[in-house]
C-alpha cells in the first residue's frame, strides 16, 4: 500500500462525467421539457430526478450521489422569489451554502456542486448550464468515491477472514 | 470454567472512556460478573491473545468491542474475536461509527505521519525517522503494526450485530444490553441498542423551545453565555440534539453543553450530518447569499461539528484527495 | 431491495415506447427493452409504437391481468404530459395507480441529445432508475378536495368581461377585479375595430353595462389584489378597493359635481385620453364609464393638499356621496377558481428615438390617434395636428418595439391591422394622403386580408421598408415645416424621404409592468418575454401550471379583440368544467409524520409555507394538517431525525433512484474500459 495513486489513469478523451440532477416539478423539470420540445441539443450527461420543489432535496441525496460515483450534482429550482411553494428555494439555497463549504472541506471541488434557478421558460439555459458543467467537470476529471473506496479497502484483504496469525513482517517501509 | 455465558471486552482506537464506563457500572457490574464469565479483557485482567485463539469458535456468547479500527493489529483482533462469538456488538461511538479518531479521515495517512513525526511543534527529529512495519534488532525482527489509509467503524471490517451507541455508552444502556441477550430474546440484527427516537424527545430543556425557529446567529459553546434552562438552539448555539438518537438522557444538557451527537443518527437518516446540516439550514433567517453566509460563518467547521463522532460511517467517509 | 408495501414481491412489466420515431430514431428501444427484461423485478419488458395509443394502454392492461403485474414502468414522453393517462390505464385493470412510474426518455433523450448510443445509454440508466423505484412505491388514496363555485376575474378589459359574462349566465358567481376606475381595458379606447370597423363603444358598451347590472357579478374597480393563499378549489384572496373619495353606491353619474368644482378649467392631463386633454380633479374617465361613478384625484385636488377648498363639489351633491374620508377597504373572500386577464401595455415609443417621439410634436402613438379619432376623444373625433391644423399626409410607421432586436422580437399581431385600421380612418376623417411603412403585412385572420386588399383600393399609400429616422430636417422646400420619415423602400431598392404632417407610431404589445408581481401572487410562470405562461402551448393555452388559474387574452401574448374573447370563453369553460364537476383530485403528494419517530424537535414547524404544520402539545409530536400541507417536500428534507415522509417522493424511493442512476452509469464504465482493452 505504498502511496498507491487511486486514480489509476487521468481522464482520457473519452471521459464522460455523470451528473445526477434534482429538478423542481414546476420551474426547472419544465424548462428541460421545453428544451425537448425546442429540439435543443445538449450533452447527455445529465440524469433528472424529479423532485417537486428544490426544497425536497435532502443533503443526503447529495452526498449519496457523490458516494454512489456521481462527478457531480446539479440542482435545479426556480427563481427567487418564484418557488411554486414560496420558500422552498430559499431553503435549498440556505443548504447549498453551507454544504458546499463543507464539500469543499471534504476535497470535493466546488464545480461538482451546482444550484441553478432556471424558470420554467428557460429551456435554453437548461442547455447551456448542462453543456457548461460537463465541460467544466471534464476538466476536472473523475471523482469516482466507489472506486477510491475500493482501492483504500484492498487493504483490508491482507488479513484473511480464516486465519489470523500475526502478520508477517513485510520487507518494505509503510507509513512514509 | 463454568458454564455461564461467556462475555469478552476488547478496544481498538478508542480513549478508554468506553472501558471506564463498563467499571461505572459500580454494583450493577456484580450483577452482571455474576451472571457471566468475563473471560477477556485486556485493560483489566490478564488473558493474552493465544487464550482467545484456543477457545472454540463461537464459544463466546457476547463480545463487546469498542473503539474505531486503525491498525492491522485492530482488525485481526476484531477478526479473531468475531470468529470466536455468538453476537459481536460495536461498542460507543468509535466502534459504531468511528469516533472522533475517524475525524483523522480527513487527512490521510501520510499527511499524519509528516505532522506527527516531523511538523508538529513539540517534535525534534531530524532525521525524520518514522515508525517501520518491521525492524531488525540483534536478529530479532521486531514488528509494528501497520496504520490503516482509513480510520473504519467496526462494521466496516467485520460483521456486527448490535450497536451500543454513546461516547461512552452509559451504564444503563449496557446493563439493559447485557440483560436483553441474556433474556435470549435477540432484538432483529444490526439494531442500534438505543431508543430510535431523537434526542430532543428526552431533552429537559425540550419544552423551551419555540416554535419558531429561526436563526440568525450560531454560537460556539464559549462564545456566549448559555441560559441553563432554555433549548441551546433556541440560543443559537448548534445542538446537535435534533439528528441524534435519544438514549443518553440528555447528558451533555445537562452539563449545560450542546449535544454533539455521539449517539449517531436514527434509524431512518443515512448520514447524521447531513440531516442536521439541512435542519439547521432550513430555519436561517436570511434569503440572499450574503445574509445566509454570514450566518454561516457561526459555523466555521461544519465537518467537524456534524461529524464530530461519524466521520467514518458518512456517505462521504472521508476527505477526497487525488491520491492516497 | 425487495419490498413488498403491502403488495407481494413486486412484478414489474415495463413498456418502452418509440413515439413513432420520435423516441426509436435517438433511442434504440428494443436494446432499452432487452436490458430492462434483465433487471430485478421485472416480469415483462416490451417495446411498442404508441403506448399513450388505446392498443397501448391495453397492452398493459391485458399483462397486468394476465400476469399480475404489480408495478408498471412507461418509458416515453414526460411525465407532465401522460403521467395521468398511464395511472388512469393501470387503474382501469385494478391496479392501484400509484405504483405506477415514468421514464422521460423523449423531453430529455431523444429530442434532445444527438448520438443514438449515449442516448440509449442514458435511456436505459433511467429505466434502471425508475424500475428499482417501483419496487418503493405504495398504494395511495386519491385526495379530492371541493371546489368553491365562485370565481374571480382580474383584470375588466374585453377578455375578463366576457369570461365575467359567460360565467355569470352560467348562474355561478363571479368577481371581476378592475385596477382602473373603469372596466373596458384597451378596447373601451377605440373608436372603431378591425376588420369590420364596427364601433367599439357600440359593441362594449352593452357588455359593460351587463356586467354592472348582472345579479352574479360582483364588480369591483379601482381595486386590486393583495393576497392569494390556498390551492385549487379553495383560494382565499385579499382585495384592496382604493378610495374614490366618493360612495359608489350612492353616485348616480351625474357629473354635477365635476361642473361645480372650483376649478372652473380642467387643469390636469386626462388619462384615459392619453393625456391629450386635460380634466378636472373630480372626473369620470369616459362618458361611458363602468360603473357610472366619478372619482377624485387626490394628488391634485385642493382639499387633499391644503384643507382649504370650498368644497363646491360637495354642496353640489344632493345625493351626498361625496366622502373626502373614504379610506380604502379591504374586502377577503374565498374562490375555487381565478381567470387572470389582466391584457398588456404598448411599448414606449421613446426609447425608439429614431422615431421622434417625444421630441416633435406631431409624433403620435396609434394609442392616442385612437383617442383622437373617436368622437368622445380629446378632439371630438378631429384628427388635427398639435397646432390644430388637419393633416395633409401622414405616416404610419408599422413595428415599432417589435421584431426589433433592439426592443422586442416579437410580432405583435395586431399592429398591422390596427395601422391599417387607422389608415383607413384618418383618410376618412381628414382625407390626407396616408402612408404605411411595414417590414412585412401581416394579415392572417378571417376578413383581414381583404381588409387589407381594400384599403390598397383607397389609395392608401404603401411602402416596403423599416423606418430609419423620422426628422425635421428640412433639405428640399417640400420638406419644410414637416417631419420627414427617411425609409428604403425594399421594392424599388431607393432610398426615400417622405415629408408628412403627421406621424402615427404602430407600437407594439408587451407585457404589464406589474406582470412579475402578479404572476408571483398567483404563483404562475411567465415566459422569457414576460407574458404569462399557459401550461401548453397547443393543448391547453388557457391553464397554467397552477392548478385552478387561468390566463385568457392579452395578459398571455399579443391578440386581437376575436382572440381575446375566444380564450376567454375558452377560460370560461374551464372553469365551469372545474366547478360542475364539484370537486377536483390532487395528486396524493403530501407530506405525513410518522408520530412513533418525531421526537418533538419542532425544526419542521417553521420551515412551511402553508403553516401546515404544528405541534401538539398532548402527545409533544409536530402534525402535519393533510389538507393543509401542499407538498413540496420541503419538511421531509430537513426533519433532522427522517420522521416525515412525502407520499411518492419517499427518500428509499429518491435514493433508489440515485442507486439506479449511477449503478448503470459504472456498468457503463466497465463495459467501455472492456472495449477498450
Ligand atoms: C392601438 C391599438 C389598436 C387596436 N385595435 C384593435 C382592433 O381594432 N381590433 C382588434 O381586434 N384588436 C385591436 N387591438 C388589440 C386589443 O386592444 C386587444 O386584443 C384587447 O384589448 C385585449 O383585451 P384584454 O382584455 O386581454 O386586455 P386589456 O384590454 O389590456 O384589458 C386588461 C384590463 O385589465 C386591467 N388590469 C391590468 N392589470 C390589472 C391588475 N393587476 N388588477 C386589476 N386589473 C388589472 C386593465 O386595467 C384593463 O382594464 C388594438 C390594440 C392597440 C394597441
Ligand atoms: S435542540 Fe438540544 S437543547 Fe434543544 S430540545 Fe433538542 S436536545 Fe434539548
Ligand atoms: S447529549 Fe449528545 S453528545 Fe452528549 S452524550 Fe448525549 S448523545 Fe452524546
Ligand atoms: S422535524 Fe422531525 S422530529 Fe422534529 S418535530 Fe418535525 S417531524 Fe418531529
Ligand atoms: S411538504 Fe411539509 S413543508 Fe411542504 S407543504 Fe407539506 S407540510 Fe408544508
Ligand atoms: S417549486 Fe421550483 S423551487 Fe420550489
Amino acid at each position: 500500500m505504498n502511496s498507491k495513486k487511486w486514480r489509476l489513469n487521468m481522464p482520457d478523451k473519452n471521459y464522460e462525467p455523470k451528473i445526477v440532477a434534482f429538478f423542481c416539478n414546476w420551474c426547472t423539470y419544465t424548462a428541460s421539457d421545453l428544451a425537448g420540445v425546442s429540439r435543443l441539443k445538449y450533452a447527455p450527461n445529465v440524469k433528472v430526478i424529479r423532485i417537486m420543489c428544490s426544497g425536497r432535496v435532502d443533503p443526503q441525496f447529495i452526498l449519496q450521489a457523490f458516494a454512489s460515483g456521481a462527478d457531480g450534482v446539479l440542482i435545479g429550482g426556480c427563481h427567487p422569489g418564484d418557488c411554486h411553494y414560496s420558500e422552498g428555494n430559499y431553503k435549498m439555497l440556505r443548504r447549498f451554502r453551507l454544504l458546499k463549504r463543507m464539500l469543499h472541506s471534504l476535497g470535493i471541488d466546488d464545480e461538482r456542486f451546482r444550484l441553478e434557478w432556471i424558470s420554467a421558460s428557460e429551456g435554453e439555459k437548461v442547455k447551456t448550464v448542462i453543456n457548461d458543467m460537463v465541460e467544466k467537470l471534464k476538466v476536472l476529471g473523475p471523482l469516482s468515491i466507489p472506486k477510491q473506496i475500493n482501492i483504500l479497502d484492498e487493504e483490508l484483504k491482507e488479513i484473511s477472514e480464516e486465519h489470523s496469525e500475526p502478520l508477517t513482517a513485510r520487507e518494505e517501509l509503510s507509513h512514509v | 470454567m463454568s458454564d455461564k455465558p461467556k462475555l469478552a471486552f476488547y478496544w481498538c482506537a478508542s480513549c478508554g472512556g468506553c472501558e471506564e464506563s463498563v467499571v461505572d457500572l459500580a454494583e450493577d457490574i456484580l450483577m452482571v460478573a455474576g451472571a457471566v464469565d468475563i473471560i477477556f479483557w485486556p485493560v483489566a485482567m490478564d488473558f493474552k491473545k493465544n487464550d482467545v485463539e484456543a477457545m472454540e469458535d463461537g464459544s463466546i456468547f457476547a463480545a463487546m468491542i469498542n473503539g474505531a479500527i486503525r491498525t492491522s493489529e485492530q482488525e485481526e483482533m476484531a477478526r479473531l474475536i468475531r470468529r470466536k462469538s455468538k453476537v459481536v456488538i460495536a461498542y460507543g461511538s468509535c466502534a459504531h461509527m468511528g469516533g472522533i479518531p475517524s475525524l483523522a479521515n480527513e487527512f490521510t495517512r501520510s499527511q499524519i505521519m509528516e505532522y506527527m513525526y516531523q511538523e508538529a511543534p513539540s517534535v525534534v527529529n531530524p532525521e525524520k525517522t518514522r515508525p517501520m512495519l518491521s525492524f531488525k534488532h540483534n536478529s530479532q525482527n521486531v514488528t509494528l503494526p501497520e496504520i490503516r489509509n482509513l480510520v473504519r467503524t467496526l462494521d466496516q471490517v467485520i460483521d456486527v450485530d448490535y450497536y451500543l451507541p454513546g461516547c461512552p455508552p452509559t451504564p444503563k444502556l449496557l446493563k439493559q444490553a447485557v440483560l436483553t441477550l441474556l433474556s435470549g430474546e435477540f432484538p432483529p440484527k444490526g439494531t442500534v441498542l438505543s431508543p430510535d427516537e431523537a434526542l430532543c424527545e428526552e431533552c429537559p430543556r425540550k419544552e423551551s423551545k419555540p416554535s419558531d425557529l429561526s436563526f440568525t446567529h450560531f454560537y460556539r459553546p464559549h462564545e456566549i453565555l448559555i441560559d441553563k434552562t432554555k433549548c441551546l438552539l433556541s440560543q443559537g448555539v448548534v445542538c446537535m440534539g435534533p439528528s441524534t438518537r435519544a438514549g443518553c438522557e440528555a447528558l451533555c444538557i445537562s452539563g449545560n453543553m450542546p449535544c454533539s451527537g455521539c449517539f449517531g443518527p436514527t434509524s431512518r437518516v443515512r448520514d447524521q450530518g447531513a440531516k442536521m446540516l439541512s435542519s439547521l439550514c432550513s430555519n436561517i433567517s436570511e434569503n440572499d447569499e450574503t445574509g445566509i453566509d454570514k450566518i454561516l460563518d457561526g459555523i466555521p467547521d461544519p465537518v467537524g461539528t456534524f461529524y464530530r463522532y461519524g466521520l467514518a460511517t458518512s456517505l462521504l467517509r472521508k476527505k477526497i484527495t487525488e491520491d492516497v | 431491495m425487495f419490498n413488498s408495501n403491502g403488495n407481494g414481491t413486486p412484478k414489474i412489466g415495463f413498456y418502452v415506447c418509440h413515439c413513432g420515431h420520435n423516441i426509436a430514431s435517438m433511442v434504440d428501444v428494443e436494446e432499452v427493452q432487452k436490458f430492462a427484461s434483465t433487471l430485478p423485478g421485472v416480469v415483462v419488458s416490451r417495446d411498442y409504437k404508441y403506448m399513450c395509443s388505446d392498443p397501448g394502454q391495453e397492452l398493459i392492461q391485458k399483462d397486468i391481468k394476465e400476469l399480475g403485474l404489480n408495478r408498471i414502468v412507461v418509458a416515453s414522453c414526460s411525465p407532465l404530459l401522460h403521467e395521468h393517462t398511464f395511472r388512469v390505464a393501470a387503474e382501469k385493470a385494478g391496479l392501484n395507480p400509484y405504483y405506477f412510474h415514468m421514464v422521460n426518455i423523449r423531453e430529455s433523450v431523444s429530442w434532445v441529445h444527438t448520438d443514438k448510443l449515449s442516448a440509449t445509454q442514458k435511456a436505459k440508466a433511467l429505466t434502471r432508475a425508475a424500475i428499482q423505484r417501483v419496487f418503493f412505491h405504495k398504494p395511495l388514496e386519491k385526495k379530492s378536495v371541493p371546489v368553491n363555485p365562485d370565481v374571480l376575474i382580474v383584470g375588466g378589459g374585453i377578455s375578463g368581461i366576457t369570461a365575467a359574462l359567460t360565467i355569470a349566465n352560467a348562474g355561478k358567481h363571479v368577481y371581476l377585479v378592475e385596477r382602473e376606475p373603469t372596466i373596458g381595458g384597451h378596447m373601451a379606447m377605440f373608436d372603431k375595430t378591425f376588420p369590420t370597423l364596427d364601433c367599439a363603444a357600440c359593441i362594449l358598451t352593452p357588455k359593460m353595462s351587463a356586467v354592472k347590472s348582472h345579479p352574479n357579478i360582483t364588480l369591483w374597480t379601482y381595486s386590486e389584489v393583495e393576497k392569494v393563499e390556498g390551492f385549487v378549489g379553495n383560494y382565499k384572496v385579499n382585495i384592496k378597493r382604493k378610495p374614490r373619495y366618493v360612495i359608489e353606491e350612492l353616485c348616480v353619474g351625474c357629473m354635477e359635481c365635476i361642473d361645480a368644482c372650483i376649478y372652473k378649467e380642467a387643469k390636469y392631463p386626462d388619462e384615459f385620453n392619453q393625456k391629450l386633454s386635460k380634466r378636472k380633479p373630480i372626473y369620470i374617465p369616459f362618458p361611458q364609464a363602468t360603473p357610472q361613478v366619478v372619482l377624485f384625484d387626490p394628488e391634485t385636488c385642493i382639499d387633499f393638499k391644503s384643507h382649504r377648498c370650498k368644497k363646491t363639489c360637495i354642496e353640489s351633491c344632493d345625493r351626498k356621496a361625496i366622502d373626502l374620508k373614504q379610506v380604502p377597504e379591504y374586502k377577503e373572500i374565498n374562490v375555487g377558481t381565478v381567470i387572470l386577464t389582466t391584457g398588456f401595455k404598448t411599448y414606449d415609443a421613446e426609447l425608439s428615438p429614431q422615431y421622434g417621439y417625444g421630441k416633435y410634436p406631431n409624433v403620435y402613438t396609434s394609442l392616442e390617434v385612437e383617442r383622437l379619432v373617436n368622437a368622445s376623444g380629446p378632439t371630438a373625433g378631429e384628427v388635427v395636428t398639435k397646432d390644430g391644423k388637419k393633416p395633409k399626409s401622414v405616416g404610419i410607421i408599422h413595428c415599432v418595439g417589435s421584431r426589433d432586436q433592439k426592443a422586442h422580437k416579437w410580432c405583435s399581431k395586431v399592429c398591422c391591422m390596427y395601422s391599417l385600421k387607422l389608415a383607413h380612418l384618418i383618410k376618412e376623417h381628414t382625407g390626407a394622403q396616408v402612408y404605411n411603412f411595414y417590414i412585412d403585412m401581416r394579415t392572417p385572420g378571417k376578413g383581414y386580408e381583404e381588409f387589407y386588399d381594400k384599403l390598397m383600393t383607397e389609395g392608401v399609400h404603401f411602402v416596403r421598408g423599416r423606418v430609419s429616422e423620422v426628422t425635421d430636417w428640412a433639405l428640399v422646400p417640400e420638406e419644410e415645416n414637416k417631419l420627414t420619415i427617411r425609409v428604403e423602400d425594399t421594392l424599388i431598392g431607393v432610398v426615400r424621404r417622405v415629408p408628412v404632417d403627421m406621424v402615427v407610431l404602430a407600437v407594439g404589445l408587451e407585457p404589464r409592468v406589474d406582470a412579475g408581481d402578479i404572476r408571483r401572487m398567483f404563483n404562475i410562470s411567465c415566459s422569457n418575454e414576460g407574458w404569462f405562461l399557459e401550461r401548453h402551448p397547443k393543448l391547453a393555452p388557457v391553464s397554467t401550471f397552477t392548478d385552478g388559474i387561468f390566463i385568457a387574452g392579452a395578459c398571455q401574448g399579443p391578440k386581437d379583440i376575436p382572440d381575446s374573447v375566444a380564450q376567454a370563453g375558452a377560460a370560461a369553460a374551464e372553469v365551469l368544467s372545474l366547478i360542475s364537476a364539484g370537486s377536483i383530485e390532487l395528486e396524493p403528494n403530501t407530506a405525513s409524520i410518522n408520530e412513533k419517530f418525531c421526537s418533538g424537535c419542532k425544526s419542521c414547524i417553521p420551515i412551511c409555507p402553508y403553516s401546515a404544520i404544528s405541534f401538539n402539545d398532548g402527545t409533544q409530536k409536530a402534525v402535519i394538517n393533510e389538507a393543509l400541507c401542499k407538498g413540496c417536500g420541503t419538511c421531509v428534507a430537513a426533519c433532522p431525525s427522517g420522521s416525515i415522509i412525502q407520499n411518492l417522493f419517499e427518500d428509499d424511493q429518491i435514493f433508489s433512484e440515485i442507486d439506479g442512476l449511477l449503478k448503470f452509469a459504472d456498468i457503463e464504465l466497465e463495459e467501455m474500459e472492456a472495449e477498450h482493452a
